[in-house]
């Protein structure tokens, strides 16, 4: 407990009114513990960590904490962490979104950062559903479910986030849970030391709306859920595609060495100085 | 700040476009600088195109990162800033769209590197959110928009003026905004570095609003070289971190302001905020706030306004005018004065903040004011509405992507005196 309090002191913002505008139960406070004693263990200063985040609940998340932080607009904070990294490369610059911010309204500076590499770790808390405008689907809301724009049933299909950042070009993809809050500290950490586009998609909770209207129970029944349906990755590797039917991988799902957006962008800057200007 | 240009002469006139002096041996020209003079240098003396002098300028204020999305007529900004910028550890990236380019420009500058991007009408509209957070948030930055025929995808290559008011409006909520129009090459030059500098100084997003004629046209332009000139980089706070208020309501209403990584760990947002950038919505705060970028820019109007008058201390018909409309109005005027018409020209450099009082003159002193404009009217509408009944107000909208005439306006002065 008392190096919990410890890290309180040290990463949260004492001039900062509380209380936080997140519901009781809610995963992304159990998110930002984690983001907090990964940050801790990978030892950057405070002054040299920039979090950057888009709109929503998961957006509201670096206001409490002691960096630089910028909330921006929604779905474009991958974009002011371009320029951020991109002008002060020396900086660490980790950006918080929602499922929404990232793959809905974002989703299309999510896979061009992804296929850029730059040197930015996108954390993703995917909890389903856009909590902060009262529970509509988002493009993670799978197939039946309801939500306040699906009253009936959602009829479209959802978006595979760590998927999605595979394919699209990023250096490293893991997934995890905020059941599994120990684990998410060690993901956040490999994530923040990975040099490259690195993502940490969090499986997440949102009693208050997606839960409610879906009859899934209270928080803790939710976490359940989770620990449920998540299969490490080694576990995943010896299980049939039909066992596997309805569950979701956690671990990390890809790390690998790519050609990093400001190293490239370096050796231009050599080439261009050796040209003579007209 | 208003230029006056006085005689008639051929001389005068092409000052305005043109920069023709002589080129001096170098024993003449050291003796020259020695007096003060401008003179003409080997290798300083270029023709280039207005996009091409918007590159110089943004180099020569300090500009070390650019964002953009290629568009038609405001492409060859990005191109040259592809190969120049890396020359001088800058950076250039190309992103996936407007938006992403002016979020990586506002990121940049929040790091504390002057920064730009560039687009024309399309680009624009997908700019006005993130330009609503520049405004609310304080961050310098210069957005370039080169002019085409609208709406929507429109006249890609063809001139037009008709992005006036979005220029002014476009975003959504209660913001000020700079606006700058060049109508020569030389002006883009000055123009773009000015730009920057009201942006760093006033923290807040400057526009410079050129039209395609301008931005591909070509003029003869002497740089400056290394001469002195002035470079306004934003205030930095001076006091330790732990003293520092972000968004302190001092008297100019400019608060300093802080690189990120720099010991001053700050919040910025595009919600409401109270002086320390945390979010808000007690009214006393939000109230304060709105006020206070308001006033950090109204209490400023003379230092950001410019233009140039042009025979109007006798003239019975004067001609508003702004972009390339204007170099036309300034034929239209000497054309109109040979054939014993006192006419007399307002070119406006400053479209917003609204040149008020210097249009108020001329609607006082002359009664008889000609507007023509490349759109609907979205100027004149300013003019009437600060016309207190003392002149009548004539437009020329032309709306059919070619340029407006000095016969055009030559015409319509005949007719309206
Ligand atoms: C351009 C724009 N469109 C819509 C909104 C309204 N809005 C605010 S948050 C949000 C959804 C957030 O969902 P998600 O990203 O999943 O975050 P969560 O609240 O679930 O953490 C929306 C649509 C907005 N702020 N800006
Ligand atoms: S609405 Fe949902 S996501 Fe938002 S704070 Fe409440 S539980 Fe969390
Ligand atoms: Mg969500």
């Amino acid at each position: 407990m008392a190096e919990v309090t410890k890290l309180i002191h040290k990463y949260l913002r004492h001039d900062k009114r509380f209380p936080h505008v997140w519901c009781p139960g809610c995963g992304i406070g159990i998110m930002l513990g984690a983001l907090i004693r990964a940050i801790d263990r990978t030892g950057f200063g405070k002054d040299e960590i920039v979090m950057i985040s888009g709109i929503g609940c998961t957006g509201r998340l670096p206001v409490y904490v002691d960096f630089n932080t910028l909330h921006t607009t929604h779905g474009r904070a991958l974009t002011f962490a371009t320029g951020v990294k991109l002008a002060k490369p020396k900086l660490k610059v980790i950006v918080i979104m929602g499922d929404g911010d990232a793959v809905a309204i974002g989703g299309n500076h999510f896979v061009h950062a992804a296929r850029r590499n730059i040197d930015v770790t996108a954390v993703i808390l995917n909890n389903s559903v856009y909590g902060m405008t009262g529970g509509q689907f988002s493009p993670t809301t799978p197939y039946g479910m309801r939500t306040t724009t699906t009253m009936y049933s959602n009829v479209e299909q959802a978006f595979k986030i760590s998927e999605l950042a595979i394919t699209a070009g990023a250096a490293f993809v893991a997934r995890g849970t905020v059941y599994h809050a120990k684990v998410l500290d060690g993901l956040f950490e490999k994530a923040f030391l990975k040099r490259g586009f690195s993502v940490v998609e969090v499986i997440s909770h949102c009693h208050t709306q997606y839960g409610r209207l879906n009859r899934m129970g209270t928080a803790v029944e939710m976490m359940e859920w989770q620990r449920e349906h998540a299969v490490t990755v080694e576990k995943a590797a010896q299980m049939t595609g039909e066992e596997l039917r309805d569950k979701f991988r956690i671990g990390v799902l890809v790390d690998r060495e790519l050609p990093v957006f400001e190293n490239e962008y370096e050796k231009i800057r050599a080439i261009a100085k050796g040209m003579p200007t007209k | 700040m208003l230029k006056t240009v006085r005689s008639v002469s051929i001389a005068d006139y092409a000052k305005s476009g043109v920069l023709i002096l002589p080129l001096l041996s170098s024993r003449k020209r050291k003796a020259e600088e020695r007096r003060g003079k401008t003179v003409r240098k080997k290798g300083q003396e270029r023709l280039l195109q207005g996009n091409e002098a918007i590159v110089e300028g943004a180099l020569r204020a300090g500009c070390r990162f650019f964002a953009g999305y290629p568009i038609t007529p405001a492409t060859e900004i990005s191109e040259l800033l592809s190969v120049r910028l890396p020359k001088v550890d800058g950076t250039f990236i190309q992103m996936e769209d407007e938006i992403a380019s002016l979020g990586a420009v506002i990121g940049a500058s929040l790091a504390g590197v002057k920064s730009m991007t560039a687009t024309s009408g399309p680009g624009f509209s997908l700019m006005q959110e993130n330009l609503g957070f520049a405004c609310i948030a304080e961050v310098p930055c210069v957005v370039v928009n080169v002019m085409r025929g609208g709406p929507s995808t429109g006249l890609p290559t063809s001139p037009s003026q008709s992005d006036v008011m979005q220029a002014r409006w476009g975003t959504h909520g209660d913001h000020p905004m700079i606006v700058l129009c060049p109508s020569t090459i030389r002006e883009c030059y000055d123009l773009t570095i000015k730009a920057f500098n009201l942006s760093e100084k006033y923290r807040n997003p400057v526009i410079l609003l050129v039209d395609e004629v301008i931005a591909h046209m070509r003029e003869k332009i002497i740089l400056d070289g290394d001469k002195p000139i002035d470079i306004f980089t934003r205030v930095k706070p001076t006091v330790p971190p732990e003293w520092y208020i972000p968004y302190e309501d001092t008297p100019t209403g400019i608060p300093a302001m802080a690189d990120f990584g720099e010991g001053y760990r700050y919040h910025v947002t595009g919600l409401t905020h109270d002086t320390r950038g945390f979010p808000t919505s007690r009214p006393d705060e939000v109230d304060a706030f709105i006020r206070r970028l308001f006033r950090k820019i109204s209490q400023n109007f003379t230092d950001m306004q410019m233009g140039e008058v042009f025979q109007t201390e006798d003239a019975e018909v004067a001609v508003i005018a702004y972009g390339c409309v204007a170099r036309s109005a300034k034929r239209a005027v000497i054309d109109a004065r040979e054939r014993g018409i006192r006419a007399g020209l307002l070119k406006l450099n400053t479209i917003w903040p609204f040149m008020r009082t210097q249009v108020e003159k001329i609607l006082h002193t002359s009664g008889c004011v000609i507007v023509p404009e490349m759109n609907m009217g979205q100027i004149s509408r300013e003019v009437k509405r600060v016309n207190k009944g003392t002149a009548k107000v004539f437009t020329i909208n032309k709306v059919d992507g070619t340029i407006i005439t000095p016969q055009e306006i030559l015409g319509k002065i005949r007719e309206v005196c």
